[in-house]
């Protein structure tokens, strides 16, 4: 390589450097795509076209479409990022970049940066899908259901923290992707809560993922209504899960 | 008086779950534009040291401070102006050599080294969108050295920095280390090849099993260990003439039955003399190779030198065994 060919490097702060960097790496991370892309959307076309799932609505994709949203959610800001940061920690970038002037403030802001970006684009292909499959989501229930997606993404990042710096990163690959399975059957994104026996059914409704799938089912079908105890979970999650990080993060 | 830029004075770090110190009473200063080696056998205590001045660890008693500061306390005035690399290394997988270091220099702002330059010094340019893990051990290396460099720092810590690199490469590695101290860096580097410390420190400090057991100028240390010579006990009254000759350097009877070669007490030294015994058929007593303590000390940095030499060989044929099995 000549230096004719280098392509010409733009000066940045730490913060914009790092949450670039966040940002390439992430979307660059093909099995991760498959998690937070690929198989939402592949779970919403399938399932809204061939009826087999009891989601008592006359149109499946008003139930799917909301706890499909919910699983990107999760699977964006717990799977990917505890799988990633665990690696990280393991190869043991944090401990190095702990030593740089860049900071623990400035890499906690461009990891959630890129969660965020991951989130929109994941938006921006689950919003036309749903809508071409017949969903209609009400307009009033957008903005209430921004609010769960932050309550939701604070949870969930939390919870993956908190998995990627106190465990290690093959357990953290099983565990998380297990409970991505594991969480995607019992929090009512694809099968009511109704359908589980009762006493799984009401430990389910203490899930953030149910909490969420919940409050976003009730924002964005026909008619604008969410449990409160949905809300109330899911507040509560996303104070627990970043204390939890806090609490048991190390970063060697 | 120059303030040094590093100061070490009876430091001791204790871990839980080991039954002696780590490191015990170790005091030493390097000053700007100094390279101070760390030489010791795996477990001396060396990265616990480095670790301490880096802020990782806190010291048990005794006190350390780097350019006037205290490595945790004033951790954040101390970040943009210290260098650091790791005996892991942690550099992201995927990312490329060019895309680190410029994201490094980044974290430096204005003061940071010209990122594709440095490239150049360590001789990445080639390999400048290779991600990390597609890195050979000894590039992987250098990158790893120049992430450490690429902020201008005024006190570099590099562990074990060269001993996955090749000959060539190790050279330029070196120069780089030279040039860098003769721009008033103060370095301290870790390692358990003699002949590093040797070539590249002004000032080397050996440890054993955390305590300093020699420390001053290389050649200090080397002419304190060759003066020794080799003493041996045999039959009164053997011919040291024929095996002055033969050693090409004097050997004495000190007192009936016990000798004196002034001669390296190197292996291959020690070989020919039991050889020329064996020889004339004379019985070989005793045998003491240099003062005690550090030609333990040496015999032990050479074995644990070969050991890594090894473990690094079996890693690189493991990996090139992994990288043909995917090929094919």
């Amino acid at each position: 390589m000549t230096a004719t060919t280098t392509p010409a490097r733009r000066r940045r702060s730490p913060r914009a450097a790092q949450t670039r960097a966040e940002i390439l790496m992430t979307l660059r991370r093909g099995e991760s795509l498959l998690l937070t892309l690929a198989i939402p959307v592949g779970l919403l076309v399938f399932f809204s076209l061939v009826d087999v799932l009891p989601t008592n609505t006359a149109e499946p994709v008003d139930f799917l479409a909301p706890g499909i949203i919910a699983l990107a959610v999760m699977s964006a800001a717990m799977v990917g990022l505890a799988i990633a940061t665990a690696f990280e920690r393991q190869y043991g970038v944090l401990k190095r970049i702990g030593t740089t002037p860049l900071g623990r403030t400035n890499l906690l802001v461009a990891k959630i940066t890129a969660i965020v970006v991951v989130e929109l684009v994941q938006f921006a292909v689950l919003l036309p899908v749903g809508l071409a499959l017949g969903w209609r989501p009400p307009v009033a229930g957008l903005a209430p259901a921004l609010v769960g997606v932050l309550l939701g993404t604070c949870a969930f990042a939390g919870l993956g923290l908190a998995m990627a710096g106190s465990l290690r990163a093959e357990i953290v690959l099983a565990g998380a992707n297990g409970l991505y399975l594991l969480l995607l059957l019992v929090s009512g994104m694809m099968i009511p809560l109704t359908k589980l026996p009762s006493g799984l059914a009401a430990a389910a409704r203490l899930l953030p993922s149910s909490a969420l799938a919940d409050v976003l089912r009730g924002c964005l079908t026909k008619t604008v209504d969410v449990p409160a105890r949905a809300w109330i979970v899911l507040a509560v999650w996303a104070i627990v899960g970043p204390l939890l990080a806090v609490r048991v993060f190390r970063w060697e | 008086m120059t303030s040094p830029a590093i100061l070490v004075r009876d430091l001791t770090i204790r871990y839980p779950t080991m039954d002696r110190s780590a490191v015990e009473g170790v005091s030493f200063r390097v000053e700007p534009g100094e390279i101070l080696a760390l030489l010791g056998p795996n477990g001396a205590g060396k990265t616990s040291i480095v670790e301490t001045l880096e802020g990782y660890r806190r010291a048990t008693s005794g006190m350390v401070s780097v350019l006037g500061f205290d490595p945790i306390a004033d951790a954040v005035a101390l970040r943009s102006r210290i260098g650091v690399m790791l005996q892991r290394n942690g550099v992201y997988l995927t990312m490329g050599p060019r895309d680190v270091v410029r994201l490094f220099a980044d974290y430096y702002g204005d003061r940071a080294d010209d990122p594709d330059e440095l490239l150049d010094r360590v001789g990445l340019s080639s390999v400048a969108t290779t991600p990390w893990r597609r890195l050979s051990g000894g590039e992987q290396q250098r990158l790893s050295l120049a992430l450490a460099l690429v902020g201008r720092p005024e006190v570099a810590f590099l562990d074990e920095p060269t001993a996955a690199i090749d000959a060539t490469a190790r050279q330029n590695v070196r120069s780089l280390l030279r040039e860098q101290r003769d721009g008033g860096v103060a370095i301290v580097l870790t390692t358990h090849d003699l002949d590093e410390a040797e070539s590249l420190a002004d000032h080397v400090v050996i440890l054993d099993q955390g305590r300093i057991v020699a420390a001053g100028t290389p050649a200090q240390l080397t002419r304190a260990d060759a003066t020794d010579g080799v003493r041996f006990s045999a039959p009164e009254g053997i011919d040291v003439a024929s095996l002055a000759a033969l050693l090409n350097a004097p050997v004495t009877e000190r007192e009936p039955g016990a000798y004196m070669a002034a001669v390296e007490p190197t292996s291959q030294r020690v070989a020919v003399i039991a050889g020329w015994l064996a020889e004339h058929d004379l019985a070989l007593d005793a045998l003491q190779a240099g003062r005690r303590p550090l030609e333990d000390l040496f015999m032990r940095l050479t074995q644990s030198a070969a050991d890594t030499e090894r473990q690094r060989a079996d890693e690189a044929r493991r990996r090139d065994r992994r990288r043909k099995r995917a090929a094919s």
